[in-house]
């Protein structure tokens, strides 16, 4: 059994239903489970993970069980079942960026923020982890940000150094 | 064209009907030749192809295009052609695949037999005994899981899961929500509610049934008990639940009833799911009305001093290679 | 030069935009499809341009779309295969991201040749933003009337969308990716089966790479004859190379199917050779899951001839001395990459994406890669070399999808071609810590290396 972290019902707001119910409208009558995968990106955008409310409340949502969203969130790695920090450093840990230095870079980024991979900093603005190869091999190391996943390439000490600073500032 | 296609499964020929599965069509043939089956289940749709052990060498793909198929196949869903013929225990690379296939279920397997309330009645523990390497090459921690109630009736001990999903689609195809599934991917792959929620259906007990290792068990299993101590018996109820027919093995241990099952096949498959309330809260003598002993499938632990039966194939017999592949089971047969 | 089919225009300001693309001669494969081809006619230019699917399989196109089924009243769909997770490839990610466009104009043309009047291009979801700019531009498309209903006043209708996947390798394998697509865990379907009977919602389906869609612009436009002119024997046209690793000139390139893999890696057209100065050492010529190769069979087969840059010539001498044209992508490594340690990264890659539903694959992945743990750090033994042997044995063909096979392989070509190196290992476990290996005799005139001894 995972560990399930205590949580308070969430309210999705009418924006974010609309959202939804655009999304809904792509595939043929019957199928909006279909929609899963994108209902669940927009609604880790808005919380910044996927709580076990929210989860319920989209499978109600699209009329399925509970478990077929549990089953769905926990097979997927971009979907964070814990509250992480605001910013996500995912670096790209596979061979053809570790042929770069992406395993230096990522040890940087412990040592910069000061936390083991998957924690989250003390106030609470980041948390690092290593991911699968992000398709972008022949520019790496690479690191992404969700939830717009932007894209940080060609990696250097320094230019990580930068990132995180304006990352704090703004 | 004939509704009714030729198969020669270890040489032995057979009719059977058109989109009949390998792993079927030597079920009619039945006895040794028969492929283990893990996740297979003939009842649960959409079952099979996921735990590798019934894999077969089809050496001719048809009477129309005879060539061989390149890979091994999972025989429970490989449909016969006209023509075909399959090696099972009469190919050595097959055996050699599956004793591979057995070592690797049991890499993470916690082997822990001895308190297991399936010993004596568990698919794996059966398949490692006639298939399997006698010692493991594994030397790394295995995963380990908590052990789990889920609800009152059903405990999940994770550990010895092989994820065959046939718990999964009983609740999907025979209960009528399902609050359990798996999570996770790949090696952390895991039975679970994610939440505490309890199974609670009136068919939920059923899993416990289709389980072929001892992941999923009955919690109201009296006075923990080895099975091969007990004596099954089958018996029926007027049960009043219209999707429930009443007919059930009970297992005595003197006068006592300790626990309820559906009646299984030779093959290990339940004939008839059975409801909660037969399975959990009839445990009385007076409920039932007693049929006669329950026959015991000849490949279960509880009958392993009933090998006799066990008679190899004239080919092996012959064949020094297939000798040397089957030697267990030779030497077996020659001890009793 | 050589011939630009696909990134002739990629440095062109604007190209991401529909008004640039058109100028540039953009849609003209939708009208000239639309309005003077039949879907059959279109199905024999592809077949005739002999494009092969570049998503890795390298199945012919034309062939593939003439096995969908075509029962009345049911609808087909084309899916486009956007995930690209394999390491080393990054050349759709490239493409959606500058010419979004040609991939829409590809699916436009593709769709009315299948028959499909809704279709979906599935994108990993870590690329968002090419997710967000592949929506920029359907819209646009759709405004000026190239999607939607009545498509150039023809009578053919087509819906286009994006979906994202949620972080999973194996969903780019096509019945994955169908499964997700329909909102489930992405574990690979069992086939029979194929999707060309029964794909997404139960419906004939035709799956297919990013780059092969995009392809199918100039098959339409120049002709199926002239595509397949380029290029050399069953290896027509032109083909997206993702380069990574040691190189001096990393990056996305075309290439015409032919080219000499020495020139590829050394010329200043393309990769511009090693960084550094360093040696090449050996490389990986389709993408993580294909045999890993020594210097010097990169360069040449066995007998010495020069190795091509085609399907043909990357597999020639089968599993023993070569390797296979994968999804092209071509990773570098330089004489101080330790082949063990890459090994390893590989197997925890594939320990990672296994989708855990058939037990040689799940297990046997998590045990590989322990086995390689323990011999990158210095505490293997040569019994690890052997079992290790032993567990990729058991993977490779019994596994539900490729993914076991491309799982093993690399580890098989790992031991076969630098055992060396993984005894190395075990006989120097301190050394193996600090320093590496090196090049060793992997760039020496092949006559000198030995093959090692299948067991
Ligand atoms: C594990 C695995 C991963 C795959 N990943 C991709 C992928 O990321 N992109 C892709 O186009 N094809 C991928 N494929 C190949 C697809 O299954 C399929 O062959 C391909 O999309 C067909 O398109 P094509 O014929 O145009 O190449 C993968 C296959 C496997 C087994
Ligand atoms: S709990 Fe039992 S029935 Fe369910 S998947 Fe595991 S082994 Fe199979
Ligand atoms: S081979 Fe691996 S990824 Fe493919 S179905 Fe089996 S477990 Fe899943
Ligand atoms: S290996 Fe890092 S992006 Fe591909
Ligand atoms: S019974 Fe056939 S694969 Fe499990």
């Amino acid at each position: 059994m995972l560990k399930v972290e205590e949580t308070q019902p969430v309210e999705f707001s009418s924006a974010l239903l609309a959202k939804f119910d655009e999304i809904v409208k792509r595939y043929p009558e019957g199928k909006q489970k279909s929609a899963l995968l994108p209902l669940l990106h927009l609604v880790q955008a808005e919380f910044g993970w996927t709580s076990v409310p929210a989860m319920d409340k989209v499978a109600e949502y699209l009329n399925i069980q509970p478990i077929e969203v549990y089953e769905v969130a926990s097979f997927y790695t971009m979907y964070f079942l814990q509250p992480k920090g605001k910013y996500v450093l995912e670096v790209c840990r596979t061979g053809p960026c570790c042929l770069v230095g992406a395993e230096k870079i990522m040890d940087h980024i412990e040592k910069k923020l000061g936390v083991k991979e998957g924690e989250v900093t003390e106030d609470g603005l980041f948390s690092w982890r290593g991911v699968e190869c992000l398709a972008a091999c022949g520019f790496g190391p690479v690191l992404q940000i969700g939830p717009e996943y932007t894209f940080y390439e060609n990696l250097t000490e320094q230019s990580v150094d930068q990132l995180i600073d304006d990352l704090r500032k703004k | 064209m004939s509704d009714l296609v030729k198969v020669t499964i270890d040489g032995i020929t057979v009719e059977v009907e058109n989109g009949t599965t390998i792993l079927n069509a030597a079920r009619q043939i039945g006895g040794d030749i028969v492929p283990p089956a893990m996740c297979y289940y003939s009842k649960l749709k959409g079952s099979g192809g996921k735990c590798r052990t019934c894999i077969v060498k089809v050496s001719k793909g048809s009477e129309k295009d005879p060539r061989p198929m390149p890979k091994l196949v999972a025989s429970c869903r490989t449909t016969v052609m006209d023509g075909m013929e399959v090696l099972n225990i009469t190919s050595p690379e097959v055996l050699e695949a599956r004793a591979g296939v057995v070592e690797i279920l049991l890499i993470n397997h916690p082997l822990d037999c001895p308190v297991c309330d399936q010993a004596g009645e568990c698919d794996l523990q059966n398949l490692g005994y006639e298939h399997g390497l006698q010692k493991t090459r594994y030397e790394f921690e295995r995963r380990t899981f908590d052990r789990i109630d889920i609800g009152d009736k059903i405990q999940l001990h994770m550990n010895r899961c092989i994820l065959c999903y046939r718990c999964v689609f009983t609740a999907d195809q025979i209960t009528n929500k399902r609050v359990h599934g798996i999570l996770n991917r790949g090696d952390h792959s895991e039975i679970s509610t994610y939440i505490q929620t309890a199974v609670d259906n009136d068919f939920s007990g059923n899993v416990i049934d289709v389980c072929p290792v001892g992941a999923l068990t009955d919690r109201t299993f009296r006075f923990k008990n080895r099975v091969w101590f007990t004596k099954p018996v089958d018996a029926h109820r007027n049960c009043s639940h219209e999707k429930c027919n009443g007919k059930v093995t009970l297992w005595y241990k003197g006068e006592d009833v300790l626990r309820v099952t559906a009646r299984k096949d030779q093959f290990g498959e339940v004939e008839d799911f059975i409801c909660n309330e037969c399975r959990f809260d009839k445990k009385k003598t007076a409920d039932w009305t007693l049929e006669h002993p329950t026959h015991i499938s000849e490949t279960s632990v509880i009958a392993s001093n009933h090998y006799e039966t066990f008679k190899p194939l004239p080919v092996i017999k012959e064949n020094l290679t297939l000798q040397e592949a089957n030697q267990r089971e030779l030497e077996r047969s020659f001890k009793i | 030069m050589a011939r630009k089919l696909l990134l002739e225009h990629i440095n062109v300001p604007g190209i991401n935009t529909l008004a640039v693309y058109r100028e540039k001669g953009g849609y003209r494969a939708v009208e000239k499809a639309l309005k003077t081809l039949t879907p059959e006619e279109i199905v024999e230019e592809v077949k005739k341009s002999g494009l092969r699917g570049r998503g890795g399989a390298g199945f012919p196109t034309g062939m593939k779309w003439s096995f969908l089924a075509k029962p009345e009243g049911v609808p087909r769909y084309l899916v486009c295969n956007g995930d690209e997770s394999e390491p080393g490839t990054f050349k759709d990610r490239y493409l959606m991201t500058h010419i979004p466009h040609a991939l829409i104009e590809g699916m436009i043309v593709s769709s009315f040749a299948l028959g499909a009047n809704t279709s979906y291009i599935y994108v990993r979801g870590e690329m968002m933003p090419q997710i967000r700019i592949l929506e920029r531009a359907i819209e646009e498309a759709k405004a000026a009337g190239w999607l939607g209903k009545n498509i150039l006043g023809t009578g053919y209708d087509l819906e286009l969308y994006v979906q994202p996947g949620g972080g999973a390798y194996i969903c780019g394998e096509e019945t994955a990716l169908l499964e997700s697509l329909e909102g489930k865990r992405g574990n690979p379907r069992i086939k029979p089966p194929f999707p060309a009977i029964a794909g997404l919602y139960g419906c004939p389906t035709v799956v297919n790479n990013v780059e092969s869609i995009a392809a199918v612009v100039p098959i339409i436009n120049d002709g199926g004859d002239e595509y397949a002119k380029i290029g050399i024997g069953r290896s027509t046209g032109t083909k997206l190379i993702s380069a990574s690793g040691n190189l001096v000139k990393p990056g996305v390139y075309e290439i015409e199917l032919g080219l000499p893999v020495e020139e590829f890696i050394y010329s200043d057209e393309y990769c511009g050779g090693i960084a550094n100065g360093k040696r090449l050492k050996a490389t990986v010529a389709g993408g993580s899951s294909v045999p890993v190769l020594p210097a010097n069979l990169t360069l040449k087969y066995a007998n010495g001839d020069p190795r091509l840059m085609s399907y043909e010539s990357l597999s020639e001498g089968g599993f023993a001395t070569g390797t296979m044209m994968g999804s092209g992508g071509f990773i570098a490594f330089d004489e101080d990459q330790c082949m063990v340690r890459n090994t390893w990264n590989f197997a925890r890659f594939y320990h990672h994406e296994s989708c855990g539903q058939c037990s040689p694959c799940r297990e046997g992945t998590g045990w590989m890669e322990k086995i390689l743990h323990k011999l990158e750090h210095g505490h293997g033994t040569s019994a690890d070399i052997d079992l290790l042997w032993d567990v990729q044995r058991k993977i490779e063909g019994n596994t539900i999808c490729p993914l076991g096979d491309a799982a093993a392989w690399p580890v098989a070509s790992a031991i076969r071609h630098f055992r060396d190196e993984f005894e190395w290992h075990v006989k120097e476990p301190m050394k193996s810590q600090s320093t590496n290996y090196g090049l060793a005799n992997y760039a020496n005139p092949i006559e000198k290396v030995v093959v090692a001894e299948e067991k």
